[in-house]
């Protein structure tokens, strides 16, 4: 398979001192819905932003579809980027939005407004046509930003945390018509997040990045049963952390249980209804906490209550060893 | 509900009031002295439209008019390519806060002194034997003093745009310093080069504080008489000066009457401007 995105040794330095992206190699299929994952600051965004030409790269290189971009401008890339606020602007409406990129492709009137009216339709806008951005919703906004995004055909569409600015309910609905929207057009998107469970529901390939390295990059799936280090397991969430004799493990909670015979000897010292599972953390005597999901008809089958003295326990073979660095 | 009222109107009370004793009331005195007769020495109350007959029955007050909105049109236009890119450098070129303001208050320095000093300090560069002409003669470029240079409608225009300039580039920066800078991002992410994002992008979003600006702008120059009357050497005429002269010889009321004409004047292009540019945004 042809990698429709590769950087290749990519730096981005602010100032001698200041690196935001410390050389990263990845390479991402085409096609392929990536996610760029992590804690605010980690360099997921000035990623994107070398990935979209705006932002010059201090080294390395950028490739897409095979083709050094490096040094091209955004128009020459194929790529397309829909900004996190949405960065519509104010004084066109709706479908002038939409049809902004053909404008300045130098495409009759006539004829981009009927394109930009299809594209309208395809994110389910078509009667918002004359509206002008402040007269439109958040999740409006965003799909109008999304159609002028597509209008001009990318290769590759980039997403800057397309969806934090939306509230939950709408969060989900987006996130799924994203991915539809992805599978029907078959283009690579590459979406930045710092919600890990947005990255698990839409992404192929997603990017953990910590400090401005590449923490672990892979299928979400084998990111959650196999995170490659403590960073990893834990800002994917869903994992304890824990230090035995023979070494680092990563434990999912809801592989944990409480028995009368385990690896963590404790006592309970908080309980958390979730509703379909109750979170159980238990502090350990040398000082380390760890929490079991438990179903909730497990829980309530032999309820306890917070310091009473129980054992986490879990299989062997549910323990993921992790390298000994942080 | 009525006690409510009152207090809103009450609220309203001295800002109307201003208004009304500083500008309403001298308005109507103005519309009022423009149908007096007068004689020599007195002003003698009356209703004819003599003063309207004698200034607008006149070629010259027409040609008057006529060279005051050609004065206004060539400032505008002047002070407008000027402003728009210092108001540009400011707000998209130069990096940084501080360099900013500097320059910014670095601006508004030459306001820190009269107009008319302002005025008189071109006179000993543009004048005959001025620093201009001196140079140009001891480099060899001309043979002869440029008579142009002072007393003449250059000199004028001159002037005004190095008075009126910073009322344009103000308003305009102002926007500007409003425009949200991912939109350029996202009209180069669009494909639009730099004169496509100027025309599409930040021309159509400075347009209240152009409209703004082109308003301080015109008014200044509609309305002005010194500037003429020493630029020109009183060699020029704007219905400013004529005003002015009438007054200098009494004739209150058929300099009413031009006033009240320059006013017409002045709030049929303000309507033609604001027709053009909703402001409202800005204000």
């Amino acid at each position: 398979m042809q990698a429709s995105v590769e950087l290749i040794g990519v730096t981005k330095r602010y100032g001698p001192a200041a690196v935001a992206v410390d050389d990263i190699s990845l390479a991402i299929p085409s096609g392929s819905y990536c996610c760029l994952l992590g804690p605010s600051g980690c360099g997921k965004t000035s990623t994107l932003r070398m990935i979209a030409g705006h932002e010059e790269i201090s080294e390395g290189d950028v490739l897409i579809g095979g083709t050094n971009v490096t040094d091209l401008p955004p128009v020459a890339r194929g790529t397309a980027m829909m900004f996190q606020s949405y960065a519509l602007f104010p004084h066109l409406t709706a479908l002038e939005n939409v049809a902004f990129g053909l404008r300045m492709r130098g495409v009759a009137k006539a004829e981009r407004l009927r394109q930009a009216g299809e594209f309208l339709e395809l994110v389910q806008l078509g009667s918002m046509k004359g509206r002008l951005p402040s007269q439109l919703s958040g999740g409006q906004q965003q799909r109008v930003a999304l159609a002028r995004a597509l209008i001009t055909h990318p290769k590759v569409l980039l997403l800057d945390e397309p969806l934090s600015a939306l509230d939950p309910f709408l969060r989900t609905q987006m996130r799924e018509e994203l991915k539809r929207l992805q599978r029907e057009l078959g283009i690579t998107f590459i979406h930045v997040t710092h919600g890990q469970e947005e990255a698990m529901a839409l992404s192929d390939i997603a990017v953990v990045m910590q400090n401005g390295r590449i923490a672990q990059a892979a299928p979400p799936r084998e990111i959650f049963e196999k995170p490659a280090s403590a960073f990893v397991a834990r800002f994917i969430g869903g994992h304890n952390v824990v230090a035995l004799p023979e070494g680092r493990f990563a434990v999912r909670t809801d592989r944990c249980r409480l028995g009368p015979a385990g690896q963590m000897p404790g006592h309970v010292s908080a309980i958390e209804y979730q509703g379909a599972a109750v979170r159980v953390v238990v502090a350990t005597a040398n000082g380390q906490t760890a929490e079991a999901l438990l179903p909730d008809t497990l829980f309530h089958a032999a309820p306890i209550e917070p310091g009473a003295a129980v054992t986490l326990g879990w299989d062997a073979a549910d323990a993921h060893p992790l390298p000994d660095a942080a | 509900m009525r006690r409510s009222a009152l207090f809103s109107w009450l609220q309203a009370a001295p800002l109307a009031l201003v208004l009304a004793v500083f500008l309403v009331v001298p308005m109507a005195m103005i519309v009022v002295v423009s149908f007096f007769d007068y004689s020599a020495f007195s002003l003698i109350p009356d209703f004819i439209f003599t003063n309207y007959q004698e200034a607008f029955g006149s070629a010259v007050t027409w040609r008057t008019f006529g060279k005051t909105l050609w004065f206004a049109g060539i400032t505008w236009a002047i002070t407008f390519a000027i402003g728009f890119w210092l108001a540009y450098y400011l707000a998209f070129i130069v990096q940084g806060e501080v360099t900013r303001t500097v320059l910014f208050v670095l601006c508004t320095v030459p306001f820190w002194t009269s107009n008319l000093i302002r005025m008189i300090a071109w006179v000993p560069f543009l004048g005959r034997n001025g620093l201009m002409n001196s140079a140009l003669l001891g480099m060899g470029a001309i043979d002869q003093p440029l008579e142009f240079l002072l007393f003449s409608d250059f000199a004028v225009i001159l002037a005004f745009v190095h008075l009126y300039t910073l009322f344009m580039v103000v308003p305009i920066f102002n926007t500007m310093m409003r425009i949200d800078r991912r939109l350029l991002e996202a009209a180069r992410d669009a494909g639009a080069g730099f004169w496509q994002t100027l025309w599409c992008v930040i021309l159509p979003l400075c347009k209240p504080g152009i409209g703004i600006g082109s308003i301080f702008v015109i008014v200044l120059v509609m309305g002005d008489f010194a500037t003429v009357r020493l630029m020109s050497g009183g060699q020029s005429a704007s219905v400013g000066l004529m005003i002015s002269n009438q007054i200098g010889l009494m004739q209150y009321p058929a300099a009413a009457a031009n006033a009240v004409g320059l006013l017409v004047m002045v709030l049929l292009l303000m309507a033609a401007i604001l027709r053009a540019i909703d402001i409202r945004r800005e204000l």
